[in-house]
């Protein structure tokens, strides 16, 4: 079976603006809306093409996270997603944690792809990808824009800083989703009903035998700096003027 | 005792990228730091030059090989692992390439990794941007353990020149694999200065509503000496090239000077240039977000005001 393996992240939403708690312990999260992380959406919707071209039998989504994450997973496999894993679990899942607990699946499932979103918009830190590529001793290519399955091998445009990058990598591998990728399918009713049909296994981190106690301690949150709401000018002269006392043309 | 310190160098082959010298500056933040730069490269000898001219840096390691051509993740962590022994601190650029190539370390190597470090506050505490910078973290390692980390480059300034640093060839025992094979890298071609870390920074969104009305701010861009950026809703639209996004999730960027034009300045952009020295906003919408953070605002047409400014600037 060609399996592709996908992994989310329940997340605030996109459209929230996080706030930072005033003790300084964390951000706002009590009556905001979760979503699944936006570049994990993008690496699913990549899956459920490449499946419907007939290049994959299964789509099998992932997430690390407490009871809420079920919303996720639902949601993922309305999308379209086979069957769903959840690993449940209150901690803070470190990126290093998760991406040995993600090992562990994919070493069950034995995917010929693994796709993740290049970073998730929480802790903004885009690493889990490349630590699974690395613990699965596998080719990861990361800031995908762009993926093409050729038998045994895919090829893969990536953004970088200096323009497009294009790799050519043995499967199985780890590919991390960038924005432009694809755009994620909307979910339709009838498929929300489907997906309450779909099977979700919960399994437990300890079960996985992964030791995911936190080594970054978070200790303090605090709002940006602000910066100081400047002047107005009223035409291109005053503009170039203060460009000019200012020193900057 | 020091804290040994390898900052895995950017470069093009030729000429080593200035993240590298911010991420020095970083570096050298820490309490007692003792820095070596590992430059990986086909023929490294220009590169490791410029390194070793760095001030600040002690020791220049030069790993030659002709398949470091280009810098796959892949092929390089392995050999940084090898290397790894000897340092406390790994750090690399948060660009692209640090990005890629820093978490495969910290996993081969089970270490924590730290992304975008923005300040050193001790040698185990740090701060660091989360929730695309609405959040600024403080965060705690375990005294003495690895860290790995990439150097929020918009944070630091670039360390200056007249360094001595000794610089050695060495060929780290590794196994590498064939897994990976890099095709090509189609590279916009443009004679402006870098984006990443150009000192002045021409910036278009949404309103410039198509890539041919970009135009006019490419002749603004070029009578500065600027760079051209994009919101996100221009990139989406088609109007500029991905690699012109600048925001959250595209460069994070720092110039002197920033012009934005019709950028409504969303959050995910805001994040993008909150470093920036100096912000001009040009908007038709009185009530832009980018307004709030403007040092200078001007509320008009941008299809009149640029080539205004344009003839102005000439004229000066």
């Amino acid at each position: 079976m060609k399996r592709i393996f996908v992994t989310i992240k329940r997340v605030v939403d996109y459209n929230v603006r996080v706030r930072v708690k005033p003790d300084g312990t964390g951000v706002v999260t009590d009556g905001v809306k979760m979503s699944i992380n936006p570049f994990d959406e993008i690496a699913l919707e990549e899956a459920l093409r490449i499946r419907e071209k007939g290049l994959a039998d299964e789509v099998v989504v992932a997430t690390i996270g407490p009871a809420d994450c079920q919303q996720q997973l639902r949601t993922a496999l309305a999308m379209g997603a086979d069957r769903a894993l959840h690993v449940q679990t209150d901690a803070t899942v470190e990126p290093l944690a998760a991406a040995k607990l993600f090992l562990k699946l994919v070493e069950k499932e034995q995917p010929m792809l693994a796709i993740l979103g290049k970073q998730a918009i929480d802790d903004d830190a885009s690493q889990t990808g490349q630590m699974l590529a690395a613990l699965w001793g596998r080719p990861q290519a990361t800031f995908a824009s762009k993926v093409e399955l050729d038998g045994d091998k895919a090829r893969v445009t990536r953004e970088v800083d200096a323009g497009l990058e294009t790799l050519e990598v043995d499967l199985p591998a780890v590919i991390t989703t960038d924005l432009r990728l694809n755009e994620p399918r909307y979910v339709k009713l009838p498929d929300i009903m489907k997906a309450k049909k779909k099977p979700l296994e919960t399994l437990d981190v300890a079960s996985l035998g992964v030791d995911v106690t936190e080594r970054v301690k978070l200790v303090k949150f605090e709002p940006p700096a602000q910066r100081q709401k400047g002047v107005m000018v009223k035409d291109v002269q005053e503009l170039v003027d203060a460009l000019r006392t200012r020193g900057l043309v | 005792m020091s804290h040994k310190i390898l900052i895995i160098a950017e470069h093009d082959g030729q000429k080593l990228n200035l993240s590298t010298a911010k991420c020095v500056t970083c570096a050298r933040a820490i309490p007692d730091a003792e820095v070596s730069i590992a430059v990986f490269a086909a023929d490294g000898a220009a590169v490791a030059a410029q390194a070793a001219a760095l001030a600040g840096v002690h020791q220049v390691l030069r790993i030659d090989d002709a398949s470091h051509a280009q810098l796959l993740a892949a092929r390089i962590a392995p050999q940084v692992v090898a290397l790894a022994t000897d340092y406390q601190y790994l750090l690399g650029p948060s660009t692209t390439f640090g990005k890629d190539l820093m978490p495969r370390i910290a996993a081969l190597l089970d270490a924590p990794q730290l992304s975008d470090v923005m300040a050193v506050e001790s040698a185990t505490r740090f701060r660091r941007p989360m929730y695309a910078g609405n959040a600024i973290v403080s965060v705690e390692i375990p005294a003495g353990s690895k860290l790995v980390a990439t150097v929020r480059t918009a944070s630091f300034e670039a360390a200056a020149g007249g360094g001595t640093a000794t610089v050695s060839s060495v060929a780290p025992t590794a196994a590498l694999p064939d897994h990976t094979r890099f095709v090509s890298l189609s590279a916009a071609k443009s004679d402006r200065p870098d984006l990443q870390t150009a000192a002045r920074v021409v910036s278009g969104g949404r309103a410039l509503a198509s890539a041919d009305n970009f135009k006019i701010l490419y002749a603004l861009a070029d009578k500065l000496g600027a760079a051209v950026g994009a919101s996100r809703a221009a990139v989406d639209a088609g109007y500029a090239a991905n690699d012109m996004q600048v925001g959250q999730t595209g460069k994070i960027i720092a110039p002197e000077l920033y012009l934005a034009f019709g950028i409504s300045g969303a959050i995910q952009h805001l994040t993008g240039i909150k470093d920036a020295r100096t912000i001009v906003a040009v908007n038709k919408d009185a009530e832009a977000p980018i307004f709030e953070v403007a040092d200078i605002g001007l509320v008009g047409d941008l299809f009149q005001i640029v080539p205004e400014l344009e003839k102005q600037l000439a004229g000066g």
